[in-house]
């Protein structure tokens, strides 16, 4: 009997490890690192079934451990997903290779105002292709909060909604609030700008519900919370499952965002990264994608093929007035980066 | 009387305790609802639509792959192991069993990053990374259940089969393994459990794009677990119940006690 | 013949100086040097920081109270237990490992719902007039999901030392005189003992050094030395920060068990029940 057993477990192991090897050992592949539920993985399966590529998919919360994975060189990325500034560190630092749009036709639907927003970080416009786009700002349950409450940043320091205030766990979108709130650039590394703003945000600490990523999006949509920090697509999101929520930016203003693709110098497979990205931007992908993140897409074949009403939803296409409040991130000097993380670490251990 | 339902709630509240987050997920697994604050009626699906996912899939066969694959080996290994230490002089012993406990007694998160750092060093991480980290915390469960059956073990036996003119194998097989098999077996179990459950080592140690089952529900606990999730531990709680449930009976026909150790 | 047979340890010798020994140099050599290479106290004194010290507290102190209420709760349930007198013993130590095979984040994600403010917990209580709770997303909640996760490692021992008295110990005892109290103090605490002890380490160690509870159930406010180590490989890009720390971790877990080892005489492998 336990020979039987073992036998036939030594039979499975066996079967197991040739299993494993088939599938291994396929070098067609793609290694991408992109954001959490930033794309749909109906698409990723359509692009291996169309291509034969085996798409390598690993993921990341923020934009900081993407440059710790990427920088610890331990798995070689084609592709990577990340926000602004952080590609901006990353081309200073010489990590990231030219991309070349002749090998991906596709571009040609992504709407040209958004290469220009992309200037600020890639001034030629060499390096990044840009994927989508938004803000950054309150999303509230209108059973609980006035909407006339949330064109402020104050809101989130009221006493009323101690206990129902979900914040941003990563250290620059937290640190944009109580800086914006105070009046100062959310790019400011001056030390008593930034020391203010930590008070603000230890003095808030007691009332925050939690501090959350992606996870901010069930708590709202499940009534956990009265008010939520998120990216605007994560609120457009929760509001179709839950019609009492609404998004606010509110009048100090806030960040805007643009979210691109780059290849870094770690890129093993040029060609079929090229073709995944050029996959991206086929209208019916690009809508697929659009439907499962529901932020701002740059490309035009979607928007135009979009209903009246979703192409007017403010919280998914921010309107320009809200756009021109808002502000880009930069990226910071390493001086500024360890104070930040000080100062972040500050707030988690108080 | 009052001591003895005294008794009784206490026994049902811990059972409760431990019992009703299973119930919970086990009733999620059949709610036909994305949602998993509200209830949208019975269903079957999850379980449907479990077995169309690729990613779930792969990540399960991957799990079932390394715990075999690691567990098979570090048996090898550790029994041989066993076998070495039990034949060495008092200070070599103390020296190789204190490094047998080194990773027993390390945190998961010490080990895990210990083994990264070193796997950055001279590789990339892959698959092969997360295999070679199972075994090396598998080979201790395996030699510590092994080491105590050899040492109840005379070796003149052994001896004497081999001066009757048993060739050392033969000896081997009839002499030591009847006696060793049952911790053999165990440590066998002791390390398919503790692959399948740990968390903290794999996390460290994987490549791009390989999942084991609980690293997938870790990076997907903050996205919302799918439901198909619930569907798949519902099951594999299922057939742990029936597997246990045999090895029960199985233990009590050879009066064997299956030792469980903790990571 | 036993030279012949040590060879076989060859194998395991190989292994364990290529991925025990040699992964702690590893992490010696981060721990003592800092990101160009230098020779450094830096990153092992860097508990002394007040956020880091903070960290370490806080998981002392959740670490110590998870495993008093662990204790609390397993010993008069091992005596409940030994006194049902059920014929085999595996079937206790099996309903208690049984949960273990469920994944413990999805456990755990159960609690999450069963506790959040518009759970089944809280539902439960407003319906029968008690005013909710709101315990999740604090230390308080990162206790009780350690409780729950580490409950059986401390059950287990103390059961299986209880189960091994001897009943003619017991009842030689009371033919001499001693009452219930007696019988406790003096014969079933310390014969339980070594069981206490094994329990005591098996959830303190894994408490003090774990991250995850405290990133499911904390809410992102409880910042425990785990994530602090954790972040500083994963966000901070600090490698040699994380591995000071983690000597410094390493150092704690062997203190503990060092002492709680020479508070007992017989523990026969502390890791092993």
């Amino acid at each position: 009997m336990k020979n039987k057993l073992l036998l036939a477990l030594a039979a499975l192991t066996l079967a197991a490890v040739f299993n494993g090897c088939g599938s291994a050992s396929s070098d067609n592949s793609l290694v991408v690192l992109n954001y959490g539920k930033y794309v749909d993985p109906d698409v990723l399966d359509a692009f291996e079934e169309e291509t034969g590529i085996t798409v390598q998919y690993e993921e990341y919360e923020s934009p900081e451990e993407m440059y710790t994975k990427y920088k610890a060189g331990s798995i070689d990325y084609d592709l990577i997903c990340t926000s602004d500034y952080m590609i901006q560190k990353l081309i200073e630092e010489d990590e990231v290779i030219p991309m070349n749009f002749d090998n991906i036709p596709g571009v040609e639907n992504l709407d040209k105002s958004y290469f220009e927003f992309s200037r600020a970080f890639d001034p030629e416009n060499k390096y990044s292709m840009p994927y989508f786009f938004g803000t950054v700002g309150i999303l509230y349950n209108t059973t609980m909060v006035d909407a006339s409450e949330v064109d402020t940043w104050d809101v989130l320091w009221d006493e009323k909604y101690s206990g129902q205030i979900i914040m941003e766990n990563s250290v620059r979108d937290s640190f944009m609030v109580p800086l914006k709130r105070l009046g100062y650039s959310l790019n400011a590394t001056d030390e008593n700008q930034l020391n203010e703003a930590l008070d603000m945000l230890i003095e808030q600490k007691p009332m925050v519900y939690a501090y959350f990523v992606d996870e901010s999006e069930d708590e709202m949509v499940a009534g956990n919370a009265a008010m939520a920090l998120v990216y605007s697509g994560e609120a457009a999101a929760a509001q179709t499952f839950n019609d009492d929520l609404d998004y606010a930016v509110p009048k100090e203003g806030s960040n805007m965002w643009i979210d691109s693709w780059f290849m870094p110098k770690t890129c093993k497979n040029q060609e079929n990264a090229e073709k995944f990205l050029d996959f991206l931007c086929r209208e019916d992908m690009a809508m697929k994608n659009f439907e499962y993140v529901y932020y701002a897409t740059p490309n035009t074949a979607v928007f135009n093929a979009l209903d009246e009403e979703t192409q007017q939803d403010t919280t998914i296409f921010p309107p320009k007035e809200v756009l021109d409040n808002c502000e880009v991130l930069d990226c910071l000097d390493s001086d500024a980066i360890t104070l930040y993380n000080d100062l972040w670490k500050k707030l988690k251990s108080d | 009387m009052v001591k003895k339902s005294i008794e009784r709630i206490y026994l049902i509240l811990i059972f409760l305790f431990l019992y009703l987050p299973i119930a919970v997920l086990i009733v999620l697994s059949f709610n036909n609802s994305k949602s998993r604050v509200s209830w949208g009626g019975f269903t079957f699906d999850w379980y449907m639509k479990l077995f169309q996912s690729d990613r779930i899939m792969n990540a399960f066969y991957t799990t079932i792959f390394i715990t075999l694959v690691s567990a098979v080996i570090s048996t090898i290994i550790g029994t041989l192991a066993a076998i070495g230490i039990s034949a060495m002089k008092k200070k070599g012993k103390a020296i190789m069993l204190g490094a047998t406990n080194i990773p027993l007694l390390n945190a998961d998160i010490v080990t895990g990053i210990s083994l990264m750092l070193l796997f950055v060093k001279f590789t990339k991480l892959g698959m092969s990374t997360v295999l070679l980290a199972h075994i090396t915390f598998n080979i201790p469960y395996v030699i510590l259940n092994v080491l105590p059956k050899l040492n109840g073990l005379s070796p003149n036996t052994y001896e004497a089969a081999l001066d009757l003119g048993a060739t050392p194998l033969y000896a081997f097989y009839k002499i030591v393994w009847p006696d060793i098999r049952p911790g053999v077996f165990s440590g066998f179990l002791m390390a398919v459990t503790m692959s399948l459950d740990d968390f903290s080592i794999t996390y460290f140690t994987k490549g791009a794009g390989i999942n084991t089952l609980s690293t997938m529900i870790y990076t997907e606990l903050r996205k919302g677990i799918k439901p198909e999730m619930y569907a798949l531990s519902t099951i594999l709680f299922l057939i742990a119940l029936i597997l246990l449930l045999l090895m029960n009976y199985r233990s009590r026909e050879n009066k064997q006690t299956v030792h469980i150790e903790r990571k | 013949m036993n030279k012949f047979r040590k060879l076989f340890a060859g194998p395991y010798i190989v292994w364990v100086i290529g991925f025990t020994v040699l992964p702690i140099l590893m992490i010696l050599y981060y721990a003592f040097t800092n990101a160009d290479g230098a020779l450094t106290l830096q990153n092992v004194t860097a508990i002394a920081e007040p956020i880091h010290f903070k960290a370490l507290l806080l998981s002392l102190r959740l670490a110590l109270e998870c495993t008093v209420i662990c204790l609390l709760l397993s010993y008069p349930l091992a005596m409940i237990l030994n006194g049902l007198k059920i014929k085999k013993q595996s079937f206790v130590v099996f309903i208690f490992v049984l949960p273990m095979w469920m994944n413990f984040m999805l456990r755990i994600l159960a609690w999450q719902m069963l506790l959040s403010n518009n759970g089944i917990i809280n539902s439960i209580l407003q319906t029968l007039g008690f005013g909710g709770i709101q315990i999740l997303n604090t230390p308080t909640a990162v206790v009780f999901g350690m409780v729950y996760d580490f409950l059986p490692f401390m059950i287990l021992p103390i059961y299986n030392s209880m189960v091994k008295i001897r009943k003619d110990v017991i009842e030689a005892a009371r033919d001499l005189g001693a009452n219930n109290g007696i019988v406790f103090f003096r014969i079933i605490v310390p014969l339980t003992m070594p069981g206490v002890i094994s329990g005591i380490i098996m959830v303190f160690v894994p408490a003090l050094t774990s991250f995850v509870i405290s990133d499911l159930l904390g809410g992102g406010k409880v910042l425990l030395i785990g994530n602090v180590i954790e972040q500083s490989f994963i966000k901070g890009m600090n490698w040699n920060l994380g591995s000071g720390l983690s000597i410094v971790l390493m150092i704690f877990v062997i203190a503990s068990m060092a002492f709680m080892n020479s508070h007992s005489k017989e523990t026969e492998g502390a890791a092993v029940w």
